[in-house]
């Protein structure tokens, strides 16, 4: 194979040399047969070339796409304590965790008894409430809306809660429950409950 | 190059009469393109006012890239001294008002000429054969305005700066499986933050020049076919034309002061009339304002978005409301070109034209009833418009006569000194 080509090649350079390559040199019918292989061959090495041109351009658009993604300082500021001590029932507050809200909700007993009641199997995104708790009394979820992102309403006592008690996002429409459930609305999912674990009886450590 | 091109370039090339221009041009055929393009460019005769919409969207693309040239000479992109570098422009810097209002109201007036731009594409039938690849050259630079415009909205930093790139890039997350990393992968991190803001803002600056080579590209496309004109047909003659130089810059240039003039009228009389007033609270990652409203241009999409229950179908209605343009010149059957000449489609395009500002207008409404079943009807008739009565309407319609050529009816109701 690979001497075949160096012939081509070779032979290609010789009918460079001896003037207009092409037609009309006299030759046999061999010539032309060699002619036409000849040119086979620099399609098949211009297709190579080209392939393996290819093949280098997108292994190195890999670093220039990367770049973008999350940096390693990015991704490394993520851990956060939260004493939740002073956090009476009925209350709620809000972190930054990530640069996203992290809403935690210490619940009324109703709420919670709500929350665990509700038939959760014909939900959208069905879970049940002890799926996304870790102690019943303290609801933690990110409070970003899963339809597109917007903070939902509900952290103030005040605030608006919508039709399930839970949070309301204002931006388009949805009902979350006490668990954070999307129950109505265009919202697919539940809010997300982020990794967290109580590291002492009222204190929470995310991430 | 053909013989005829050869031809007519060695003939415009003759006559150039300074000594100067005549050897650039002979070393670099520049000027002959220009004088070819820009001047003798033969017009159809009867184009009216509507013609004017592409030169005064061309203008206000310089404005923007001379104006944001300086802005951005001021302006920084960081999360912390953003929302204050666009005060800072505001107050301090030697008519850095002056400045950020052409630039905000700029960008209005810029989609208000594409958009009456593309009205008049549609009405005259200026996509049809031979001119789609024109037309879909028309909407990828609507495309790029948009992500131009959108990352530019993201500068200043307020609260609907970042609730906009908040909920605009949110939209990836509708793509199965890969959704969550695709938008991580824009923000550069898990929330829109400075990373996110850093690139937006390259961006901003590099899209108005890839519009500017499209636009090329779009004129390039545009002086193969030609102009096409209010009637739709095609020129038979030179009769039928007018050198572009002086005829159309004349014209061009009345059509541009008039509109410099409403423009201008925005800029000093109502420089916040189209500015939402929450884009003065410095961005909240933790709260996000009670109404949030994209800007006008974006309003009609937005309604349709809003309009479909289903998260991935509604991010699939308020890209496919989009693209689907390009897909016009394949979908209408019909081969007469002008409306003038389509009885029931010029009702059905009208409706649509209407249904596009009901669109809009609901989008800015809140998301409840009976705004909601409103822009579902709307959102039926938009896409309804494309995707059954412009394929469909032509099996039924009975277009009118066209008139024989361009000149025929001008010339009737003229008398014009020159072709006599
Ligand atoms: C297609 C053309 C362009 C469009 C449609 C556009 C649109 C916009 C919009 C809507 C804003 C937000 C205005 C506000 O609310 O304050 C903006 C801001 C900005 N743009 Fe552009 N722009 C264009 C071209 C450019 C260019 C070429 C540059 C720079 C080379 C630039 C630099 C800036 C800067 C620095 C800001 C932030 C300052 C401010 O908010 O006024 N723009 N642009
Ligand atoms: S972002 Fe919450 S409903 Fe759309």
């Amino acid at each position: 194979m690979v001497e075949a080509k160096i012939g081509g090649i070779e032979s290609e350079n010789n009918q460079g040399k001896s003037g207009q390559g092409k037609s009309g040199q006299g030759k046999h019918d061999q010539g032309k047969a060699e002619e036409h292989q000849a040119s086979e061959r620099r399609e098949f090495l211009g297709l190579l070339a080209g392939a393996t041109g290819a093949v280098g351009a997108a292994a190195f658009s890999w670093p220039l796409i990367d770049s973008l993604n999350p940096a390693k300082d990015v991704l490394a500021l993520a851990s956060l304590e939260v004493n939740l001590e002073s956090l009476e029932e009925g209350q709620s507050i809000t972190v930054k965790w990530r640069g996203r809200p992290v809403f935690i909700r210490h619940r009324t007993q109703e709420e919670t008894k709500q929350a665990e009641e509700t038939d959760w199997k014909k939900l959208r995104d069905p879970q049940s409430d002890s799926q996304r708790v870790k102690n019943p009394q303290y609801i933690v979820v990110v409070g970003i809306c899963t339809h597109l992102g917007c903070v939902p309403l509900g952290q103030k006592e005040v605030a608006q809660r919508g039709e399930y008690g839970g949070w309301f996002c204002p931006c388009h429409g949805s009902h979350y429950d006490e668990s954070g459930r999307a129950r109505k609305g265009p919202a697919p999912l539940n809010l997300a409950v982020p990794p967290y674990e109580f590291i002492k009886d009222a204190t929470i450590r995310i991430g | 190059m053909t013989k005829k091109q050869e031809m007519t370039q060695k003939q415009t090339n003759k006559t150039l009469q300074n000594p100067i221009l005549k050897w650039i041009d002979d070393r670099l055929p520049i000027i002959g393109l220009l004088q070819r393009e820009y001047i003798d460019y033969p017009t159809p005769r009867n184009v009216n006012y509507f013609w004017s919409f592409g030169a005064i969207a061309t203008i206000m693309l310089l404005v923007m890239i001379v104006t944001g040239l300086v802005l951005a000479m001021q302006y920084t992109a960081h999360v912390d001294l953003a929302f204050s570098s666009v005060q800072r422009i505001m107050r301090d810097v030697n008519y850095g008002w002056l400045l950020r209002t052409i630039h905000m109201n700029g960008a209005s007036m810029f989609f208000l000429a594409v958009y009456i731009h593309l009205y008049r594409g549609m009405y005259y039938g200026s996509y049809k054969k031979p001119r789609e690849l024109l037309w879909i050259l028309g909407v990828v630079i609507f495309l790029l305005m948009m992500a131009t415009a959108f990352t530019g909205y993201v500068l200043p930093w307020g609260q609907m700066s970042y609730w906009a790139a908040t909920v605009i890039t949110n939209l990836f997350s509708a793509i199965p499986i890969i959704g969550e990393q695709v938008v991580a992968f824009l923000w550069g991190g898990f929330s829109v933050d400075n990373p996110t803001l850093n690139r937006f803002f390259v961006l901003h600056f590099l899209l108005p020049f890839v519009i500017l080579a499209v636009v090329f590209l779009h004129i390039a496309a545009l002086h193969v076919t030609g102009s096409n004109n209010p009637d739709g047909i095609d020129v038979k003659s030179a009769r039928d034309t007018l050198p572009f130089h002086p005829y159309i810059t004349s014209k061009d240039s009345l059509a541009i002061l008039v509109f410099a003039i409403g423009y201008a009228m925005v800029v000093f009389y109502a420089p916040n009339f189209l500015n939402h007033p929450d884009n003065a609270i410095p961005a909240n990652p933790l709260s996000t304002p009670e109404h949030i409203v994209p800007e006008w241009y974006f309003l009609p999409f937005y309604a349709i978005l809003r309009a479909i229950p289903n998260k991935l179908l509604g991010v699939l209605g308020l890209f496919g409301g989009v693209a689907i343009l390009f897909f016009l010149p394949f979908l209408d059957r019909s081969k007469i070109r002008s409306c003038r000449y389509r009885p029931l489609y010029r009702w059905l395009l009208w409706l649509f034209v209407i249904d596009t500002m009901f669109l809009g207008w609901l989008g800015s409404k809140p998301a409840e009833e009976p705004y909601i079943l409103w822009a579902r009807l709307g959102t039926v008739y938009y896409f309804g418009f494309f995707l059954v009565l412009t394929p469909l309407i032509s099996l039924i319609e009975r277009p009118a006569k066209l008139p024989a050529s361009i000149s025929e009816p001008v010339l009737k109701t003229s008398d014009h000194p020159r072709d006599s």
